[in-house]
């Protein structure tokens, strides 16, 4: 029987969490080891498991893989998360891509001088509300099914779903205007496999906390 | 019969480039709608055809296709670029997206602070000649063929000689140590598609200079200084 996926990378969300979802969209149990010291960064890098010496960093089916695309692909590819054709495959690419434009603005947000966070969080609310939510709205309100595309559960959903959430958390009436998205929401929460993932107990990672910002610190600064 | 696919971007390489350089690599040919100021910019975006508000956008087949990224997986994909089976397209993308990391430092470069600009370029050549070159020379090595991925030309193999290529014309010695990088490279300019487009009057862009540095500054509001301001290791 086929080992586990091994998902290498700090203890929190950071560039490796779109992973832990879609792997616990998919229904694919994971193992993880967190990085906690410079020491464990180096041992990895000295050791060859890092193409370029970065994380996140997934053991799956005999090959190490990088770079957080690439590892988001492969898994979506192989579990059937990416479409039935080229065309579909391509809309879900935009959508992903829109979204996690978007995502990476969350990610990066710990680790802004404090002096610029709160400014940073109006950033964030203004591009969903003005550049990405409507996109995604329009796209439900016209085609009125439960997914973004074809009609089945793809990574486009996840990702999305994944960005929602994260931004809640700081901006909790952000879904106001968009009727659609919110059903979307609560639609796909409920998939019995995310719907695991969101209760306690899961390996969804909490926000960060100063304890991760000094952790990250820690590992990756020189 | 389908009309050609028409790139819509600003007069130079920007995240275009490696679009252009995979189109012509597959031979096929294209038109450009090139903007020039920020008022043509903000008509095209008016013209609704503009996913998020952003180029790249690439007509092509009926669709108006934005986000680097997913033009590439497309035209890849509808190309024959992308590897045989699922491993070798993962391979692909690892090699692809690790090129980006260092082609976004590369592209945005000319947006230094005038202080920081011979710093930044240090960091360049230092990643590029650290970081990065050693994994596309070793794998070339190890893989043995005259490929990166598998027995046949993909997407990785056009995006490295592109990114060889940029580098050098930061330094010119820049490739020195790495003498299957320098084979491949001058292998692949030999593709007869890839040798018409190196050659003077193809769409090839050719580096910003000062003048047109101001010119995208405006198009896009873009402020120095923002090299490196987002790019981290993390």
């Amino acid at each position: 029987m086929a080992a586990k996926p091994k998902l290498h990378y700090p203890n929190g969300r950071g560039r490796m969490e779109s992973v832990r979802w879609v792997l616990a969209a998919a229904g694919v149990e994971f193992d993880e080891e967190f990085l906690e010291t410079k020491e464990q960064l180096q041992k990895l890098q000295d050791g060859n498991h890092l193409l370029f010496q970065q994380v996140p960093m997934v053991e799956i089916d005999g090959m190490k893989l990088v770079q957080t695309r690439s590892i988001l692909h492969y898994i979506a590819d192989k579990h059937h998360l990416f479409g039935k054709d080229l065309k579909e495959r391509t809309l879900i690419d935009m959508y992903v891509e829109g979204t996690l434009d978007l995502l990476e603005l969350i990610i990066m947000h710990p680790f802004l001088k404090p002096d610029d966070q709160q400014k940073e969080v109006v950033n964030m609310a203004q591009k969903a509300i003005i550049r990405y939510f409507p996109v995604f709205e329009k796209v439900l309100r016209d085609h009125g099914q439960r997914f973004l595309v074809g009609n089945q559960l793809s990574l486009a959903d996840v990702i999305l779903l994944q960005t929602i959430l994260a931004l809640e958390e700081k901006i909790p009436n952000i879904l106001s205007a968009f009727p659609h998205l919110q059903e979307f929401t609560v639609k796909i929460s409920n998939i019995p496999t995310i719907k695991k993932f969101l209760e306690p107990g899961s390996k969804k990672k909490p926000p960060p906390d100063d304890i991760y910002v000094r952790t990250v610190y820690n590992i990756f600064m020189p | 019969m389908a009309g050609k696919p028409k790139l819509h971007h600003f007069n130079g390489r920007g995240r275009m480039e490696s679009i252009r350089w995979l189109l012509a690599a597959a031979g096929v040919e294209f038109e450009e709608g090139l903007f020039e100021t920020r008022e043509e910019f903000e008509k095209l975006i008016q013209g609704g055809t503009l996913m998020y508000e952003q180029v790249p956008m690439v007509e092509i087949n009926g669709m108006n296709l934005v986000e680097t990224r997913a033009i590439l997986r497309y035209l890849a994909a509808k190309y024959d670029l992308y590897g045989r089976n699922l491993q070798e397209q993962a391979w692909i993308d690892i090699y692809v997206e690790g090129l980006k990391d260092l082609s976004d430092m590369i592209m945005f470069f000319p947006l230094s602070l005038p202080g920081e600009k011979k710093m930044n370029l240090e960091d360049i050549l230092e990643r590029a000649t650290t970081r990065f070159f050693p994994v596309y020379e070793k794998a070339l090595r190890d893989h043995g063929q005259d490929f990166l991925v598998g027995d046949q030309l993909s997407w990785a193999d056009i995006q490295l000689p592109e990114v060889n290529l940029m580098a050098e014309e930061g330094k010119p010695s820049v490739l020195a140590g790495f003498p299957l990088l320098q084979e491949f490279k001058a292998r692949i300019a030999t593709i007869p598609t890839v040798c018409k487009f190196l050659q003077p009057g193809s769409q090839r862009k050719p580096p910003l200079d000062e003048g047109s540095i101001e010119t995208v500054m405006n198009i896009f509001k873009f402020e120095r200084g923002m090299f490196l301001k987002n790019m981290g290791t993390i």
